[in-house]
């Protein structure tokens, strides 16, 4: 997909998911929300462990360093007697700063690490995550988090518009902004280099690519992202608290990453979007059920995690390229000339030509995507 | 400086609980290469079937037996129903299966159990007794160190010294080798799998009690210390394990006890990176070939 392509696809998705918001419900408007904001989380940890290989369970924590960032500004301001949009985007752009420069100082040094000590590093972040707010309990309001003052939708749009529409459009257009640019950096010369880094870290430096400082870009961005994430939960939740970003949501992210088809940014709005409706409909589910109300309290999340759980294993063992990669594999067995109308899903294709000198193709990672054969021009073979 | 030596004995029994865990994940790291992430849940599912049947029959160590019996069914379980068939072309897919597996393991023990606390007895006092005036070791720390000391001492016999002990080290350093010679590495694989998974459960079920409880969630701690004592101690070396499990264990024993139990988690972290980054190979290991 062309850059232009990309940006009208972007935009005509921002104007479908707000003309929505005036059909659905206010509760699935909430849920639109979520999931957006859930998306940046998710499309971060796309771009660092799809593309890059570098396996982080510490998203949840930056999602948690820019929800407190947007509650330390906004409630500063709110003090300060600040309003209007300036106590929106302020905040906002707090989150995402805050959150990048903790994801900087990680990706320093957790850039030098890789498989099982990156994931158990970054785990040991989240775990130590209640620890720190509750060392900081004066700032950061220790177990009960912090309550936000926030800035709501502007006075024209009350009585039309309702809290839950307006933060869902908020969300909405923060998603598909960091997508866009994700997918952008994603298919261009950065994209290619963080590939070519993944496949083959020595070979991509003969190429001249410097492997430690992408790793560390690659944190940097895929951290922004989170932050983003994380200053809409806070916006849309009105709080910031360690429990709601914990090694169960930090697990959850990953889930979500890795089921949509990890490396692919639309698999992580397919993953996004099952994070928010499954535990809704298995707790819809069970509430038809008229179950006791103790069988109902242990079902209510666990199931939930369950599934995720096997999903998580089924989808490692059977279908590593997730949710978007059996889509694809349909829509090419549908059509060779048919065009997916989502961004194209092979990262190191064959005509790009910085990832030639890389003999990645030899060794694979085996849950990004791949050289698919079927995605090569058509030549003919002799027989 | 009461304190100080009580504080250093207590960490020194917590310590030996780390030093087992971190052993499981070294035996399973040396057998197949993979930091297994659902250790912990593991660990927790065969303590919450000690935990029923200590509640059904009364016994104790009915719990323990039943404890090192389940930690090894279900360690053979995971490696023959999942892990081996997760390959290792990319170091992520088992430590995403291993994830997996957690989620799942909690889950259905928070659908099983509930997720409230649950309190665990213990055979022993764990109110620590005064030797020469100065208050050191509960009798509880001492019956841990005994487990522990036991089923190490036992692991290190069996490795070293028995023809099985040597069919599991061939498997495990050269396996192709190994096969050829006749020995049955993937038996042997799953062995490995079986005895760390059953380590992990007794260290699991000698650490909960002394904690908040019995709980889903109750070894998520426990595994992150367990890691970093294994990093420290180098993946692959069991010695480096133990002694970094007791010298992480007095650490975290001293932080606490001077600066408050919340920092312990933050000590940890940045413990696990000071390592990381100063000496990735780890302190204890010999070998050259892991890259970080």
């Amino acid at each position: 997909m062309s850059v232009t392509k990309r940006y009208a696809f972007a935009a005509a998705a921002a104007v479908l998911l707000i003309g929505l918001t005036f059909v659905i419900p206010s509760f699935a408007s909430y849920q639109l929300a979520t999931v957006c904001a859930y998306l940046c989380g998710i499309a971060g940890l796309t771009l660092l462990t799809g593309a890059g290989g570098q396996l982080s369970l510490g998203q949840a924590a930056l999602m948690a360093a820019g929800a407190y960032s947007y509650a330390l500004t906004a409630n500063t301001m709110a003090d300060a007697g600040t309003e209007g949009p300036l106590l929106l985007l302020v905040p906002l752009a707090a989150a995402v700063t805050g959150a990048a420069v903790l994801g900087l100082v990680i990706g320093l040094a957790a850039g030098r690490l890789h498989g099982p000590y990156l994931a158990g590093f970054t785990m040991a972040l989240v775990v130590a995550l209640p620890a720190v707010t509750s060392t900081f309990s004066s700032v950061l309001g220790g177990d009960q988090g912090l309550w936000i003052t926030v800035e709501k939708r502007p006075a024209s749009l009350r009585g039309t518009v309702s809290t839950e529409a307006w933060q869902a459009w908020l969300a909405v257009v923060c998603s598909v902004l960091v997508l866009t640019l994700l997918a952008n950096l994603l298919h261009g010369r950065f994209g290619r280099h963080l590939r070519a880094v993944r496949d083959n870290p020595v070979a991509a430096a003969l190429a001249g690519i410097d492997p430690a400082r992408t790793k560390v870009t690659a944190f940097f961005i895929s951290s922004a992202a989170a932050g983003m994430g994380g200053g809409l939960l806070a916006y849309t939740t009105q709080s910031a608290s360690p429990g709601a970003y914990s090694l169960v949501f930090s697990l959850f992210l990953l889930m979500a990453a890795v089921v949509g088809g990890i490396g692919s940014l639309a698999g992580a709005v397919w993953g996004a979007v099952l994070l928010v409706a499954l535990p809704h409909l298995i707790s819809t589910a069970t509430s038809r059920l008229e179950l006791s109300a103790d069988l109902a309290q242990r079902l209510d999340g666990n199931l939930a995690v369950a599934v995720f759980g096997l999903v998580l294993i089924v989808v490692v063992l059977l279908a590593p390229q997730g949710i978007q990669g059996l889509l694809d594999r349909i829509g090419r067995r549908l059509g060779p000339t048919r065009s997916v109308s989502v961004p194209p899903k092979s990262p190191t294709s064959p005509d790009s030509p910085d990832s030639a000198p890389s003999p990645a193709s030899s060794t694979p990672t085996r849950l990004s995507a791949r050289h698919e054969p079927e995605q090569l021009p058509a030549t003919p073979k002799g027989q | 400086m009461d304190r100080f030596l009580f504080l250093t004995f207590d960490g020194l029994a917590r310590g030996a609980v780390l030093a087992a865990f971190a052993l499981s994940l070294v035996l399973i790291w040396r057998a197949a290469r993979i930091v297994n992430f659902a250790q912990g849940a593991m660990a927790v599912a065969a303590t919450y079937i000690a935990f029923t049947v200590t509640a059904l029959t009364g016994s104790y160590w009915a719990g323990l037996a039943a404890a090192l019996v389940a930690g090894f069914l279900i360690g053979a379980v995971v490696e023959r129903g999942v892990m081996r068939f997760v390959g290792n072309s990319s170091a992520l897919n088992p430590v995403i299966a291993g994830l997996g597996l957690l989620m799942l393991i909690q889950a259905v023990l928070g659908m099983l159990f509930g997720n409230s606390y649950r309190t665990m007895v213990t055979p022993f006092s764990s109110n620590p007794v005064e030797i020469f005036g100065i208050t050191v070791f509960s009798s509880y720390d001492l019956f841990v160190f005994a487990c522990i000391a036991v089923l190490v001492g036992g692991l290190v016999l069996l490795f070293t010294r028995t023809p099985l002990g040597l069919r599991l080290r061939a498997s495990a350093f050269a396996p192709d080798l190994a096969r050829l010679l006749g020995v049955r590495t993937s038996r042997m694989l799953t062995l490995g799998w079986a005895m760390s998974s059953a380590l992990g459960a007794l260290a699991a079920l000698l650490v909960i009690p002394t904690e908040l409880g019995l709980n889903p969630h109750a070894a998520d701690a426990v595994f992150v210390y367990a890691f970093t004592v294994a990093v420290i101690g180098g993946l692959d070396s069991p010695a480096g394990a133990v002694l970094g499990g007791l010298a992480v264990g007095v650490l975290l024993s001293w932080v606490s006890g001077y600066w408050g139990a919340t920092l312990a988690p933050i000590a940890i972290l940045v413990l696990l990176l000071a390592v990381l980054l100063i000496r990735p190979g780890g302190i204890f290991s010999m070998t050259k070939e892991r890259t970080v």
